[in-house]
């Protein structure tokens, strides 16, 4: 049950839809394959139902986040330098979108076999991040997708219950996105160093001398 | 009232005392906690109540399932942000006089989770505090050390004057703001007539300029 396996047998019965093995250079080599979110639910009930795998129990499901890089490289580039064309080398740099990634773990309890992981990404992180909800294939990611969507901001469609489960109804922000910015009411820490020195100092003047 | 008249009375079988020792003496032995718990703190509060280490014998046993009826509050825990505004309310409906105890480093200072996000770093940025005990977790002899500290306390209240304690004073506050539940942060994330930042003279790294502004 190698994760190609996996890819081909999933390819042969479901038409039209992508998978791409993503590897795992770790000892553990837990590879994973990444699934095209149109079909998701399909995968899901194939990989569910299907024999010989039977992936009958969703363990765990977490969010990844993956923010824009920005990509430096150098072009050579024709231009006029007094008068005469010359070649210039010239850094382009380019914004890549980012995305959100949320992460399947599958096993079988009939067969005794996993995991298999299977990963699904968003267009990107500001509007477009509706993903296909997994809970109508597996019950157990219910809580794990509302979990997503309140630490993430992943939006699941077909979800039957998706409000924040952590924060407050009323909270605006997704703490786990490595964008976040924490609410400001730092006090005195008694090991200050890098940012959290920085801050102290800034609460220093705010506060005033001693 | 001289101690050694006192004690001399009392070997002959008369006992002298004032109404404030009496009425002190009464409510320090008589301290009903609120029956609520928050995390692993709670645990060793539980074990404090039980038989080993027998919080009964301080006459502190009866755990109260309403603030209606309790003294104490026991906040033994983790305060998260989404569950302070729920303490506080339980201590606004409370009874004066009431006390509260700040177990663990959790409800003293968010502990462990200070810089994070979701945590209150202290209740005591919403409600008075009057015993702290540090621990992660504390053992239950600290708990019982802390309540026994709260009796002394108690005892040394004066029933007149102008330090007497909050609850006979008409004008005092008994109740304090319930945060709402903001877009980023609890409203306020503090209470600044309960609570301010503590000026605490540290050393910032390796440009020492502590003191010098």
């Amino acid at each position: 049950m190698t994760p190609e396996n996996i890819k081909s047998e999933v390819e042969a019965s479901i038409p039209g839809c992508q998978l791409e093995i993503v590897s795992n250079p770790s000892p553990s080599g837990q590879h994973s394959l990444r699934i095209d979110p149109a079909h998701a639910v399909a995968i899901a009930t194939f990989l569910r139902d299907a024999e010989p795998l039977r992936l009958d129990y969703c363990s765990n499901v977490t969010g990844v986040d993956w923010p824009g890089k920005e990509i430096s490289e150098k072009v050579k580039v024709k231009k006029l330098v007094d008068g005469v064309e010359q070649e210039v080398e010239e850094i382009r740099k380019t914004q890549t979108i980012g995305h959100l990634e949320v992460v399947y773990h599958l096993f079988s309890m009939e067969k005794k076999h996993g995991p298999v992981i299977l990963r699904m990404r968003t267009e990107d992180r500001a509007e477009r991040v509706h993903l296909p909800s997994l809970t109508p294939v597996w019950r157990s990611a219910e809580f794990q997708e509302r979990e997503i969507f309140d630490l993430y901001g992943v939006i699941f469609d077909g979800h039957p219950d998706l409000r924040r489960i952590l924060m407050w109804d009323g909270f605006e922000d997704h703490p786990m996105r490595r964008d976040y910015v924490e609410p400001d009411d730092f006090e005195y820490e008694p090991t200050a160093h890098d940012e959290v020195l920085e801050r102290a100092r800034q609460h220093r003047t705010v506060m005033g001398p001693l | 009232m001289d101690e050694n008249l006192k004690s001399e009375l009392r070997k002959q079988g008369i006992v002298a005392t004032t109404l404030q020792e009496l009425y002190n003496w009464g409510r320090k032995n008589s301290l009903w906690p609120l029956n609520f718990g928050l995390a692993c703190c709670a645990i060793e509060m539980i074990a404090a109540s039980m038989a080993r280490y027998d919080m009964a014998r301080f006459g502190a046993e009866v755990f109260r399932p309403s603030p209606r009826q309790a003294d104490l509050m026991i906040v033994a825990g983790t305060v998260t942000k989404k569950m302070a505004p729920q303490v506080v309310r339980l201590y606004n409906q409370m009874a004066e006089p009431k006390y509260v105890i700040s177990m663990g480093a959790c409800a003293i200072s968010g502990g462990p989770f200070k810089q994070g996000y979701n945590v209150l770093k202290g209740i005591d940025r919403y409600i008075p505090v009057d015993v702290y005990i540090p621990g992660c977790p504390p053992r239950p002899e600290a708990l019982i050390d802390a309540l026994m500290a709260l009796q002394k306390i108690i005892d040394k209240q004066s029933l007149t004057g102008a330090d007497r304690p909050r609850h006979l004073q008409a004008d005092a506050p008994s109740e304090f703001v319930v945060p709402e539940f903001g877009a980023h942060d609890l409203e306020p994330s503090q209470n600044p007539e309960v609570w301010q930042p503590p000026l605490v003279n540290i050393s910032l790294g390796g440009t020492d300029d502590a003191g010098k502004h």
